[in-house]
């Protein structure tokens, strides 16, 4: 593979980047003026969706086809809503970016605006981001005193105004409906599709929700050309016209017991291994992988036999996973018991339950207290059944759940009894020899805050 | 015609019909369970009780395709081609996991909650649900919270369906009840200073499906199996809301809408859900009586219908007030035999309440500051009999100049009505015939005191003030010594065995044009009198 030349990421170290001053050195917002005088609207659309681009959120939509879902009669306005919610277990890459550089967020939101034909765009930015928080907003209120945000932006007739909202701090804000109900002052509870948000979204009217590192990989689309873009990461199967292939650049975030945890850069379908290796520097104090999650929390269990596969879109679903998610890897080094790793994502997940459906609000409490139940010593063989009966039946795969937050739950669950079953059995076995029940009843558990 | 294709049975559709799939499946007799849907309220499909298997069939080939994932079913448009599949053992897996969820922290506490009985949760447990438990989570406790005047919520048995919020959003327009906390610990609540107090309220308790949220007023007065339900018409004010009244024993314990697309649709008001306890005051007037100079005789109802005929013929001159609480059948035999003995007989519409203006309520529902069920009947029949309507207002003011000599006023208010100096203007008559639930001043200033029936002790047939009729039996027997006026009015005609209300009714039709459309059945919901004229 010829060494890999990073985009995303290139500015992060150059001088001021976070300032318009700085940004613009770097060449920043050239692409914008060359888009606003020689493009259209609908062409830049056509590069974007013949760019390949997937959505970088986690369920790789198509970003082009994603666009061309908005009706094209409505009288509008539409929106534009970013999504900054970044808060899967295992991810910072939005983060990276936003407080790194600002405004290559900016001109990426101000091109798919444009491309898209929204007057305003949200950005919904997760609270615990203060930096990024206040970067952005410097970077908006200079791009509004150069003429780059408000009306007629550089002389065109293409006007945008760009607001930030904090969110309070909900995993649910991430997921697209919710993300809007939450924007429009509701509690965020995902809405039921149909309708899609690009027929009824924001404030009910044509909306597209994007993620942070989708929009930044626009503006490089407009700048460096379709045939750029397609020429990094896998291209698509030319024996199934239904794949899209997982096409340029991407951020990696490795976490966990890795010597170099934090944010790379390289091209999409990078084998685990190598990011764990290449990127994290390998496995801590000189230990062996016990198992790595691909790409956040939500997304279930890579065991170290299959580090092998390539972090595409669709690698990690043949391991057995979820799908690629937000390409953000934690690794388990071999001391690591999955029970804790599984109880642990259990409280996430049933803390983080929005509580509108009943599979998820009560299935994520309930695999959440026979986790607790099993820890603590009184579990019993027959729990692991129940355990992936509740996990295979939540979630938008089976269609028992309006959203995925379900999906994100079960994958763990699944991945972590069905590839580590034996070192269940064997706690289970070990804290709990005779094998009978709990005769006294399970308190209640906590969940809310750890 | 669109066709649909449910449990392998086809369904035609109308052309322009937008059913969903708990609809459409209704049609065909086959009943899929739900929580969070209700017609009345928006989408939400939280539940998930209402996953079906959803395909396509190709109008072409008559290939059918499925969808993989199951589909709630409240949310599923029924079009021509649509399938759908309820009873697959995958839609019953879904159903029985379900169940089983919304059991886990319930606190299964039937024996004490109202609800049983009537209970979705407990209905569908025992159809759908797993026969054993496989949980071992200690259920909470009932936890109960008062969150409004009327309405008591107990926390833990609520299944957060979230019907009753959205109630209070879409229909009410006040949203006081919110969710708070989140996932599993998610509970219905109200903000501090703002409770659960507006007019529509008591539909909460309705709406709910299992017995969290329940009405103070019913709470432990009776098990629901030990109650009848009887249709009726709530008789608190012009709109003239269906109900059902729910008895035992000749007691009414509750009143709860019941559905009428062209009147309240599913809800009624506080005023009409708690206006059954006058029906049980020991105020009322149970027993007839006769002035002998200062003192009273109670009388028996024995020979006292001759006495009173007698007495009014040998009045000769004789007007009739028709209250607009009587029902049409009623007004129509008085008026009829007021004709009988006088054919210049007045006929006068009793006094209609008027209680400031008409309330409107964001979700389209009306209480009217008519606070009477029938002025539209009444009149129908007073202007047709005497050629004018003659209103309680205008009677006062030229009943001097009338010369009457008789007069039967009929009652039935709930509540005071008249007062001394009213009273003071029909000074003069010779005969004074009063008819009514409570005493009145009127009532002291008569000759004979007749005891009235309440709502639910009478059988006919009310009009509301947009021309709709509704027709009921009677709910409930009157307390011993009360007779319903319909009987009474009856036996003046000198007519023979039980009184009839349908026949009355369809005696009136045949009479007035206006109620020529009540000549037929009259449907469950009633029918509108002016749609002949539309056509």
């Amino acid at each position: 593979m010829p060494e890999y030349e990073p985009v995303l990421l290139a500015n992060l170290s150059k001088p001021d980047i976070e300032t318009l001053k700085g940004y613009e050195a770097q060449g920043g917002y050239r692409t914008l003026r060359r888009v606003l005088k020689e493009l259209s609207p609908s062409e830049v659309a056509a590069m974007v969706r013949a760019s390949g681009l997937r959505g970088r959120g986690g369920a790789g939509f198509l970003t082009g086809l994603k666009w061309s879902f908005l009706p094209a009669d409505h009288p509008g306005p539409r929106y534009l809503c970013v999504n900054a919610d970044e808060s899967e277990p295992g991810t910072f890459s939005n983060r990276v970016l936003m407080e790194g550089d600002p405004h290559q967020v900016l001109e990426g939101t101000i091109l798919s605006a444009y491309a898209t034909g929204a007057s305003t765009a949200y950005i919904y930015l997760r609270f615990e981001y203060p930096l990024c928080f206040r970067r952005l907003q410097a970077a908006i209120d200079e791009c509004y005193g150069a003429g780059l945000l408000g009306k007629n932006i550089l002389g065109s007739d293409f006007s945008l105004d760009i607001y930030i909202h904090r969110g309070a701090a909900a995993y649910v804000c991430g997921e697209e409906t919710g993300l809007i109900e939450s924007l429009e002052g509701k509690r965020a509870w995902p809405r039921i599709k149909p309708p899609f948000p690009a027929v009824e979204g924001l404030f009910r009217k044509p909306t597209v929700v994007n993620n942070v590192e989708t929009l930044a990989c626009v503006t490089h689309i407009l700048d460096r050309g379709v045939d750029w873009f397609r020429s990094i990461g896998v291209p698509p199967k030319p024996n199934d016209p239904r794949d899209p292939g997982s096409l340029g650049p991407k951020l990696y975030c490795v976490s966990g017991h890795v010597n170099r945890p934090g944010c790379y850069e390289g091209p999409l379908g990078l084998p685990c291994r190598e990011v764990i290796e290449r990127f994290g520097g390998g496995v801590w104090k000189n230990r062996k992988a016990k198992a790595a999650v691909p790409g956040g929390l939500s997304t279930g269990l890579l065991a170290a036999e299959e580090l092998d596969t390539p972090l595409d879109f669709d690698g990690p679903v043949r391991a057995g996973c979820l799908g690629l998610g937000t390409a953000g890897v934690i690794v388990f080094d071999e001391t690591y018991s999955m029970i804790d790793f599984l109880h642990n994502s259990c409280r996430f997940f049933a803390h983080e339950s929005c509580g509108q459906c009943t599979p998820c609000r009560e299935g994520t409490y309930w695999a959440l207290s026979m986790m607790e139940r099993i820890k603590a010593g009184r579990g019993r063989l027959k729990d692991l059944d129940l355990l992936l009966e509740i996990a295979d039946s939540i979630g938008i795969i089976p269609g028992t759940t309006i959203c995925g937050l379900a999906d994100g739950a079960a994958w763990p669950i699944k991945t972590a009894i069905r590839k580590f079953r034996h070192e269940f059995e064997d706690y289970i076995r070990r804290t709990n020899p005779q094998g009978y029940a709990a005769t006294e009843p399970v308190a209640a558990c906590t969940g809310s805050s750890a | 015609m669109p066709t649909a294709l449910i449990d392998g049975r086809e369904l035609e559709l109308g052309e322009h019909e937008r059913l969903n799939g708990i609809e459409a499946a209704r049609r065909l007799g086959i009943e899929i369970p739900h929580y969070c849907w209700h017609p009345g309220l928006s989408v939400v499909g939280s539940c998930r009780m209402c996953l079906v298997e959803v395909g396509m069939r190709d109008p072409k080939t008559g290939q059918i395709s499925m969808l993989p994932r199951l589909v709630p079913a409240c949310n599923t448009p029924v079009r021509d081609g649509t399938v759908l599949v309820t009873n697959s053992e995958k839609v019953q897996r879904a159903r029985a996991m379900v169940e089983e969820d919304l059991l886990l922290r319930h606190p299964i506490d039937c024996p004490i909650c109202d609800k049983a009985g009537e209970c979705r949760l407990q209905d569908y447990h025992f159809t759908y649900g797993q026969e054993q438990r496989r949980a071992d989570i200690r259920p909470f406790t009932s936890r109960r919270r008062d969150v409004g005047s009327e309405i008591t919520l107990f926390v833990d048995r609520c299944i957060m369906c979230s019907r009753c919020v959205r109630f209070c959003r879409e229909i009410s327009g006040t949203s006081e009840l919110l969710v708070v906390q989140r996932g599993a610990h998610e509970e219905i609540d109200v903000l501090p200073d703002f409770p659960l107090n507006n007019k529509l309220s008591g539909n909460v308790v309705d709406l709910c499906p299992v017995g969290a949220l329940c009405d103070k007023n019913f709470l432990y007065r009776q098990r629901v199996w030990y109650l009848k339900s009887h249709p009726g018409v709530c008789t608190g004010c012009a709109i003239g809301c269906s109900t059902w009244i729910d008895e035992n024993q000749d007691h009414v314990w509750r009143i709860r809408p019941r559905e009428n697309l062209a009147v309240n649709r599913w809800w009624i008001c506080n005023d009409g859900r708690y206006d059954y306890p006058h029906v049980h005051s020991d105020q009322r007037i149970l027993v007839p009586r006769r002035r002998d100079g200062e003192a009273w005789t109670d009388l028996s109802w024995n020979g006292l219908i001759r006495e009173l005929d007698s007495r009014l013929r040998q009045a000769g001159r004789i007007g009739v007030v028709l209250s607009p609480f009587l029902t049409v059948e009623e007004a129509f035999l008085l008026a009829s035999y007021a004709r009988q003995v006088d054919p210049q007989a007045v006929i006068v519409v009793g006094h209609v309440p008027v209680v400031d203006e008409d309330e409107r309520f964001p979700g389209g529902f009306i209480i009217a500051a008519e606070k009477c069920p029938n002025r539209r009947g009444v009149e129908a029949i007073a202007s047709r009999m005497m050629g004018r309507v003659l209103a309680w207002e205008a009677f006062l003011g030229e009943v001097s100049s009338l010369g009457l000599r008789g007069l039967w006023v009929s009652g039935g208010y709930k509540r005071p009505w008249i007062d001394e100096a009213t009273v003071d203007r029909l000074r003069g008559l010779e005969l004074l015939i009063v008819q009514d639930l409570f005493p009145s001043p009127l009532t002291e200033r008569a000759d004979y005191v007749l005891p009235a029936a309440a709502f639910p002790e009478r059988d006919g047939s009310y009009v509301n003030r947009n021309d709709h009729l509704q027709s009921v039996r009677w709910a409930i027997r009157p307390p011993r010594g009360v007779r319903p006026e319909g009987s009474v009015f009856w036996e003046l005609l000198g007519r023979s065995g039980l009184y009839d209300a349908p026949g009355a009714l369809r005696e009136l039709a045949a009479e007035i044009g206006y109620f020529h459309l009540a000549l037929g059945t009259i449907p469950e919901g009633g029918v509108n009198l002016k749609t002949n004229l539309l056509a």
